[in-house]
């Protein structure tokens, strides 16, 4: 059976649609939303609710939708909740139901709906209490029945797009009011954006009788659109909500893009707009009045029937009845009249306005002083009872009610930048109170519910802006003379809700009755944050755009306070949901995160290297050979780097090139240590605290030249230390004359550790001469390797000799590939970054962000040699204080597992006794563990309370999965304490 | 100073609210900046000296007013250079960027 009809509406007939409803092939036209196509095929029934299983139907016309949340689509492009009412129909739309096991129509677990009095609002939270633990089993159960859709099962297919938008006067909202307002700025040389939620623009118009000039307002809106597609500083976003307005008139906004253009690569656009001024003409949403058994489909709201008989060409009822307390709700009455339906009208008032009554024609049932009681009807209403002042009732059949409750200006927009709102008596509702500078609501949003208001307010505001802008005179625009209006929500008098028996729902997407808001009060809450977080009431994703003033309304009449008082909840960005996809835009896969390589990457990646992210670094980890899992090539990695020569990429190490008179100067007073003496040509490890006295970044520095040093940081710490440094001298001592330059990038370093490093720097040429006399340890040369310009290292982080050899990195893979053939006479192996860990960790070497947490001081390090006493350095201060003077503070200790092939987990805790009972006292914590090939067994390091005064004692490391492993408490530095081998 | 820390945790999805006048640059996204506290709070010049309770008031205590309030940022992907702002910290509005070594009014 169809419902639609045979002329009007703004819908193209000669474009059929075919689409399908839980499988049912049906048919649309181009300009239906998915409801009025749905509503056309005589569909309401489309959903069970969340909670209780019972039947809802399309309700709505919008966004406020709280029933009609569809699946569209299927696989990997799926969306769930779709708002029905806001889904443009297209050619092959395949559209499910939610909620409904085994189908729809039967739905065993629709028997909840029986028990609807036992589940009252907080009856999962408190039967499910207990026993403790239980309540991850009850929730298997229980998620699965109160599911809110499908979410797709693979990787999203489509694309999106991020954009910047700037202009200079911003309209959102393409009704009436927004499109006086853009078509005032036509021609001023403004840059002017104007966004619609929706796909065709007209806002009311669309569904209104109004007449513009005498001509029904469809030739004034088409006459207004051409004059603004052929504005050269006018940009149309149609299909565009704007979901959120933030500090600094910034607006979040999403484009769908093939609402307009069904073939566009992309499917939604992300705009961020800012703009010097903002113009909100939003609307409102017309509310329900609630009463019991006010869920069953073919109940909906006045205007959403109005739209659909008006816009959309499809009568949703036959026998409707209108329940109203105001007379927006007569327009309604009028056209269903029109499209051949019989209307009673249901009036809560004593009497209606007089545009109102003039708007039936005499013969028409009204009852006045009524309310609409209790419906009935299973899968669709099929009679109301009304129960008239004086106590009769009167029980009438019908298969549409359409209720009007008043109407909720949409001030989000306003509310989200912190807009303060005001009780508007007549209205019964919250209208925005003062603009924020720079803004102004109009229209409707504003209480204005006449289309001439609307039109002058835009017209003026325009004007208005316009001028403090500066910009030139626009096109002189002449308003067009409204006649033939519908009456607006006048002579509204408050109606929350009817009494009587039945569930009376506030809130249709949670199933929030309003005993469940009268048990919240019982219950002790008042504050109207509480009443909602307690009751959910507006935490669907309609975010109560339907219950929530309701709420409040109910809330003041129960606890006898005018809503003022009470106040409202706050209104949150977003508008309506916004997907992922389209916030996160390409930034996915590949794009996510940049990738930083270093010269020699292809080379590691030829030899098979596994590969780790440091940072946005990607590092070689190890290099495996055929059969070899880590564990083996770390261990063979390792012992070569003992035996021969172990080869390490690391030129990612942070360099910081340092340069003026000053230079000196800021390093005494970034390190802890002292760096007066260090000469041109040496270098010295430095410790850097934060001002709260802990570590922050470690590394060495290098004196090139008398006011030129070359400070190393850790690979993690590069961007940090520099920033800190650039701030210090900014801000505090700008009397400094130093000049901070990041080199990371321009080298590439290669480290070669072992025994036979020398030679093979030797064979490969050098015109530094490498002897321990002429180059020792901790210091630093320039001069040619295999005839690139080089600086030279002597460093160890290995505890092996080392040269650690940085060239201009253009030349860094050709001397890669180089060490690798000269190097296979000297054994020489390609190391990654593990076995760079294992080395140091045998070495007690420290790596920042690894073992300290920004909770470490030298003092915990056992580092208190390195503080110069001589002067002062950030950070030096906060090392007196008592707490971190304290002797059982965590300190730092190797940890050996008496088991010599037990790998501790790191992060794993030492106690006392493992037979203790919880809670057990913590000792301490292991920070790095690994298998140790140089020392022969397992090793780690850790914080223990107080533990360099407790080497050789025993401990416990405990962990969930490992479980106890007994350990010794040691020194930190296991191989070679003396440094000989790295002295050589 | 009032930065113990540098968050280095990129917020590419966070979206970013206020307008910030560089000094040099110009008018620009707050995406652009890193924020560096409370101005004015200089750096004792001999920190040994303090007592505890002194040295911690340098460290940690902050005016934290509900109205104007002046502090740091930076320009870190920009000129990255500091600057000093009056911001009102209910209504977020900027009244006021200038140069670290100018007087604050």
């Amino acid at each position: 059976m169809t419902c639609r009809l045979n002329q009007g509406g703004v819908i193209d007939r000669s474009k059929p649609l075919n689409f399908t409803f839980n499988g049912k092939p049906l048919t649309g036209y181009a300009g239906d939303t998915l409801a009025s196509a749905l509503l056309a095929n005589n569909i309401h029934f489309v959903t069970r609710s969340i909670k209780l299983r019972r039947p809802r139907g399309i309700m709505g016309r919008g966004p406020e939708e709280p029933n009609a949340l569809l699946q569209i689509g299927e696989g990997p492009s799926t969306l769930a909740d779709q708002r029905a009412t806001q889904v443009m129909l297209t050619e092959g739309m395949n559209a499910r139901s939610i909620n409904g096991w085994p189908s729809l129509e039967h739905d065993l677990l629709s028997a909840l709906s029986l028990g609807s009095k036992l589940m009252p609002v907080g009856f999962y939270y408190k039967t499910f209490m207990g026993p403790k633990g239980w309540w991850e089993r009850y929730e298997k159960l229980i998620r699965p029945i109160a599911g809110m859709g499908l979410t797709p099962d693979g990787p999203d297919p489509d694309l999106y797009e991020k954009r910047d938008l700037h202009c200079d006067v911003m309209i959102v909202g393409g009704g009436p009011a927004g499109l006086a307002a853009a078509a005032s700025l036509i021609g001023t040389g403004l840059r002017v954006v104007l966004a619609h939620e929706q796909a065709l623009w007209g806002g009311g118009l669309l569904a209104s009788r109004t007449q513009l000039n005498g001509q029904p307002a469809n030739a004034w809106l088409e006459e207004t659109l051409a004059a603004l597609h052929a504005a050269e500083n006018i940009q149309l976003l149609p299909s565009t909500s704007v979901f959120g307005h933030y500090d600094h008139h910034f607006l979040g906004a999403i484009e769908r893009v093939r609402e307009q253009r069904p073939n566009a690569p992309i499917r939604e656009r992300f705009w961020k707009i800012r703009c010097q001024r903002l113009i909100l003409a939003a609307g409102a949403i017309e509310r329900p009045i609630v009463l019991p058994n006010n869920d069953r489909p073919g109940i909906m709201t006045a205007f959403a029937v109005r739209e659909s008989i008006e816009r959309y060409a499809v009568l949703p009822g036959k026998q409707a009845v209108v329940f109203t307390n105001n007379d927006s709700a007569y327009a309604t009455a009028r056209c269903l009249l029109d499209a051949g339906a019989q209307v009673t009208v249901v009036d809560s008032r004593a009497s209606a306005g007089t545009a109102a009554k003039a708007m039936l024609p005499e013969q028409t049932t009204v009852i006045y002083n009524a309310k609409v009681c209790d419906t009935t009807g299973k899968k669709r209403i099929s009679g109301v009872t009304v129960r008239q002042t004086d106590g009769t009732f009167t029980r009438m059949d019908c298969d549409l009610l359409a209720l009007s409750g008043g109407w909720n200006p949409s001030v989000h927009l306003h509310s989200h930048a912190s807009g303060k709102l005001q009780w508007d008596e007549a209205l019964a509702t919250f209208v925005p109170q003062n603009d924020l500078a720079g803004v102004r609501a109009i229209g409707a949003m504003a209480g204005a519910f006449d289309f001439a208001t609307a039109l002058t307010q835009g017209s003026e505001v325009a004007r208005e802006f316009a001028t403090e802008l500066g910009s030139k005179a626009g096109t002189d625009l002449s308003l067009p003379e409204v006649s033939h209006a519908e009456p607006g929500p006048s002579q509204l008098q408050p109606l929350w809700r009817v009494a009587g028996k039945g569930p009376a729902f506030v809130d249709m997407q949670n199933d929030v009755k309003a005993t469940d808001i009268e048990l919240a009060l019982r219950e002790g809450y008042r504050s109207i944050e509480h009443v909602k977080r307690y009751g959910i009431l507006g935490f669907g994703t309609d975010q109560g755009k339907f219950g929530n003033i309701i709420g409040l309304g109910i809330v003041g009449e129960l606890i006898n306070k005018h809503p003022t008082e009470i106040g409202t909840t706050t209104y949150r960005p977003a508008w309506t949901p916004v997907t992922f996809g389209a916030l996160v835009g390409p930034d996915t896969g590949e794009l996510f995160e940049p990738i930083r390589q270093t010269p020699m990457h292809e080379w590691h990646v030829q030899a098979g290297a596994v590969f780790e992210d440091v940072g946005q670094w990607k590092r070689a980890r190890y290099y495996p050979k055929a059969g070899e899992d880590m564990d083996a090539a770390v261990a063979r990695e390792c012992l070569a780097t003992q035996k021969g020569v172990g080869v390490l990429d690391y030129s990612t190490l942070g360099k910081i090139e340092i340069h003026g008179p000053d230079a000196i100067t800021l390093l005494e007073r970034v390190y802890t240590n002292n760096w007066q003496k260090l000469g041109i040509g040496r270098c010295r490890y430095g410790l850097m605290l934060d001002e709260n006295g802990m570590v922050m970044d470690d590394g060495v520095t290098a004196r090139l030249g008398e006011q030129h040093y070359l400070m190393y940081t850790s690979t993690g710490g590069a961007a940090r230390v520099l920033s800190w440094m650039e701030q210090w001298l900014q801000t505090e001592w700008p009397d400094l004359e130093v000049y901070l330059t990041s080199v990371t990038d321009a080298w590439g370093t290669i480290s070669l550790a072992g025994p036979k490093s020398r030679e093979l720097l030797e064979s490969i040429g050098t015109d530094i001469n490498l002897s321990t006399e002429q180059f020792p340890f901790m210091s630093l040369r320039t001069g040619a390797v295999n005839g690139v310009p080089a600086r030279v290292q002597r460093v160890s982080f290995s505890g092996e000799m080392s040269f650690e050899v940085s060239v201009p990195a253009n030349e860094a893979a050709e001397l890669w590939a180089m060490v690798m053939r000269k190097g296979e006479a000297f054994g020489a192996t390609p190391y990654g970054t593990e076995a760079m860990h294992v080395l140091r960790a045998e070495k007690g070497f420290i790596i920042v962000g690894q073992d300290t947490d920004g909770s470490i001081s030298p003092l915990d390090l056992g580092m208190e040699g390195m503080i110069s006493a001589r002067k002062d350095c950030l950070g030096k201060r906060s090392l007196m204080r008592s707490e971190l003077q304290r002797p059982d503070r965590p300190q730092w200790v190797g940890l050996r597992p008496k088991d010599p092939t037990k790998v501790l987990p790191e992060g794993a805790q030492l106690i006392e006794d493992p037979a203790a009972k919880p809670p057990v006292a913590m000792q301490g914590w292991v920070t790095s563990s690994y298998f140790a090939p140089r020392l022969g067994h397992a090793f780690a390091l850790g914080f223990v309370n107080g533990g360099r005064a407790r080497h050789g004692e025993s401990l416990y490391a405990w962990d969930a999965d490992a479980g106890v492993i007994p350990v010794e408490i040691t020194q930190p530095v296991q191989y070679d304490p003396e440094g000989g081998r790295q002295r050589d | 100073m009032g930065r113990l820390w540098m968050n280095t945790v990129p917020q590419r999805w966070h979206i970013d609210m206020l307008m910030i006048t560089c000094p040099w640059c110009g008018p620009r996204d707050e995406s652009e900046f890193t924020y560096g506290g409370e101005a004015n709070i200089e750096r004792p010049t001999d920190p040994e000296a303090l007592d505890d309770a002194a040295w911690a008031d340098y460290l940690f205590m902050r005016s934290n007013p509900k109205g104007w309030h002046e502090e740091q940022w930076c320009h870190a992907h920009g000129c990255r250079r500091w600057f000093k702002a009056e911001r009102h910290t209910v209504s977020y509005a900027i009244r006021r960027t200038w140069p670290m070594d100018e007087e604050s009014s």
